[in-house]
């Protein structure tokens, strides 16, 4: 059981020291596990301390204090270098405006990690086709950003969190910019990776969003407020 | 610990990153280049003239033969205490004779003493011409190279016939059409014919050269213009022996002759050619570092516009190194990126720099004299890199250290 944890979080506190004498505590000691292949969302009002907690759990950012263990691998106190290292192979980011390079094809864009974690220009082709092939890019390697739709881009960038095999996928607002169609196709998309035995994390405020996952875990005030199991998932109809 | 393979990824991804970037701001990279390209253009320029400057006084220095020592009154340089030397003894005549006798490191040994005189030829005339009298000798003790004709024989030196060997640049001013050989002149009024014309040295020397000298027999030159002259004593250091040995040699023989106690210093001075490269190369030494430093500037000031173009690229950048952090990209990648294209962008200002230095070099060889030898250019390649590298460094910096978290959230 213990070794199917990927995620685990002690008492993580996190201060900004906002000039002088003030300081906000954004997180005032979270604790939580995530295992293996479990689908997360967090949820929260803007304030509560979710984004901290989301930089936090990919490893954008460190804790003031606490203890973040990533595969039994306590990284709460790694340097800049070792936790580029971590967010290249374990974490796959999804963010909600895409965040592809503009000047890249698609399948550059897909690259990047691979170019990273120092695979080889032959694999790097091969993993990244197979990668846009898994989320129905397939005919599209060669588009730029600003060529493909908003649904697509999103894919284009699940493609990418995904092409170096990561321990989870870390998703923040993932259809925020999107319509609610092609928003609930990303979603299927999610639905498709966690079958497949992909561990997701979803960031976000909405409710209906939040209902695809099987855990919700909702932050107030820099503090868990309710973690709870979702029995009745929410299936979608693509009529 | 570096893996190569990844490191040549990653300058490979950088070289990339670079050109798409300086192709997505093409007339900001041009206008920055420009720096860079008048920098270059100046210090190659800079460094293309002096070396041509070097190669002439190389060439122009060998007229004085690297083997041949010079007895003489004063010295070539360092000449501070001028008085001092006016007031020595004259040298004679004779002191070759005698150098001749008891040297055994010189083999060739000749008098010259020097006059100004115009030369005629029917109604031609070459207005001060640098009269040389002087020996049989003087051809080898000097290691002039004689184009057509011989010099003067022994007989003829002694006895003080009316015979001259003349330079190129007098044969060519008093013999515009004909050949010379054979044909008497008149030097300072007396009739001399001519036997020998010199071959062309050319360079920065012109009097010292034998371009515009004309050589008589030195005894018909006493008889002529004068025996109160000041007297050079040239002597070839034989083959295969040190020059400073000879020297040592010609120097003791000389304050035997003239009676100098131990003790006393020189009356005389024994000259080289390597006096004047040392201090040429002192002097071409001096202009360098004035010029290099005067055209450094303008290398510095295009830096600084790199520089400045780089710490614009990197805030607009601010999110896409966001995202490249996210991804995994370490601050060593990070600052690579940026270091490379600032390089690129230098590099490509030194290459054009040097397309347009190179024309520059040629047109300007009518001129003065240039060369611009491989050296230079790889020189100002590596020095373009190096300014790419030196300015692109702090913004590179600045970039790598960037907060993902900032980064990103960065519009």
């Amino acid at each position: 059981m213990s070794n199917n944890v990927v995620i685990n979080l002690q008492q993580i506190k996190k201060m900004y020291d906002m000039g002088g004498a003030e300081e906000v505590q954004a997180l005032r000691g979270v604790s939580l596990s995530i295992l293996k292949n479990e689908y997360v969302a967090i949820m929260g009002p803007s304030g509560s301390g979710k984004s901290t907690l989301m930089n936090i759990i990919g490893c954008l950012d460190t804790p003031t204090s606490g203890l973040y263990e990533f595969n039994g691998i306590n990284v709460s106190e790694m340097n800049d270098n070792s936790l580029a290292k971590v967010r290249n192979k374990e974490i796959g980011f999804v963010f909600q405006t895409f965040n592809l390079l503009a000047r890249s094809d698609a399948l550059h864009n897909v690259e990047l990690p691979l170019i990273y974690a120092g695979a080889s220009s032959a694999d790097r082709k091969r993993l990244a086709r197979e990668a846009l092939d898994h989320v129905g890019l397939g005919d599209r390697f060669h588009h730029k950003p600003n060529e493909l739709s908003g649904g697509q881009r999103q894919r284009v960038a699940v493609a990418r969190a995904l092409v170096n095999r990561p321990s989870i996928l870390l998703a923040d607002e993932p259809t925020g910019n999107l319509d609610s169609k092609t928003g609930d196709e990303i979603m299927i998309l999610f639905e498709e990776l966690h079958g497949q035995g992909n561990t997701i994390i979803l960031v976000t405020h909405e409710e209906y969003i939040a209902d695809h996952a099987h855990r919700i875990i909702r932050i107030r005030d820099g503090m868990i407020e309710s973690d709870e199991k979702v029995g009745n998932r929410k299936t979608i109809n693509i009529a | 610990m570096i893996n190569i393979m990844y490191f040549l990824t990653e300058i490979k991804e950088g070289l990339i990153i670079a050109f798409r970037a300086i192709r997505a701001n093409k007339m900001r990279s041009v206008l920055t280049t420009l720096g860079i390209v008048i920098g270059i253009v100046s210090v190659t320029l800079m460094a293309t003239a002096i070396e041509g400057v070097n190669r002439a006084f190389e060439k122009s220095a060998s007229a004085f033969g690297s083997k041949v020592l010079y007895v003489q009154k004063f010295p070539w340089m360092g000449g501070d205490d001028w008085w001092s030397f006016r007031n020595r003894r004259d040298m004679k005549v004779e002191y070759a004779s005698f150098i001749s006798q008891q040297a055994t490191l010189v083999d060739a040994v000749a008098p010259s003493v020097f006059t100004l005189k115009d030369a005629r030829m029917g109604s031609r005339t070459m207005l001060s011409a640098f009269v040389t009298g002087t020996t049989n000798q003087y051809q080898e003790a000097s290691g002039t190279t004689i184009e057509d004709g011989r010099f003067f024989s022994q007989e003829e030196s002694d006895g003080g016939r009316p015979v001259c060997a003349v330079g190129a640049n007098v044969a060519e001013t008093l013999f515009p059409s004909t050949d010379p050989i054979g044909q008497t002149i008149k030097v300072g009024g007396f009739p001399y014919t001519v036997l020998a014309v010199f071959e062309k040295q050319g360079g920065l020397f012109g009097t010292f050269t034998s371009d515009n000298r004309i050589f008589v027999p030195i005894n018909s030159f006493m008889n002529q213009f004068g025996s109160r002259r000041d007297v050079l004593i040239s002597a070839r250091v034989a083959s295969g022996v040190d020059i400073e040995e000879a020297k040592e040699e010609l120097r003791g023989i000389m304050r035997k002759l003239r009676h100098l106690p131990p003790g006393v210093k020189d009356d005389f001075n024994i000259n080289e050619q390597e006096m004047l490269t040392q201090v040429f190369g002192m002097i071409t030494g001096i202009i360098a570092g004035i010029g290099f430093f005067i055209t450094g500037l303008s290398l510095f000031v295009g830096g600084i516009g790199i520089m400045n173009i780089m710490y614009v690229s990197v805030t607009e950048r601010t999110r896409e190194i966001g995202i490249r952090k996210a991804i995994g990209a370490k601050r060593r990648t990070i600052l690579f990126q940026f270091l490379i294209e600032a390089a690129i962008i230098c590099l490509i200002g030194g290459v054009i720099g040097l397309m347009i230095a190179y024309p520059l070099s040629i047109i300007a060889d009518q001129i003065l004299p240039t060369a611009m030898p491989v050296s230079v250019v790889l020189l100002s390649l590596l020095v373009s890199l190096f300014v790419g590298v030196i300015s692109g460094f702090l913004p590179a910096y600045k970039a790598s250290k960037l907060d993902p978290v900032d980064a990103l959230r960065y519009e």
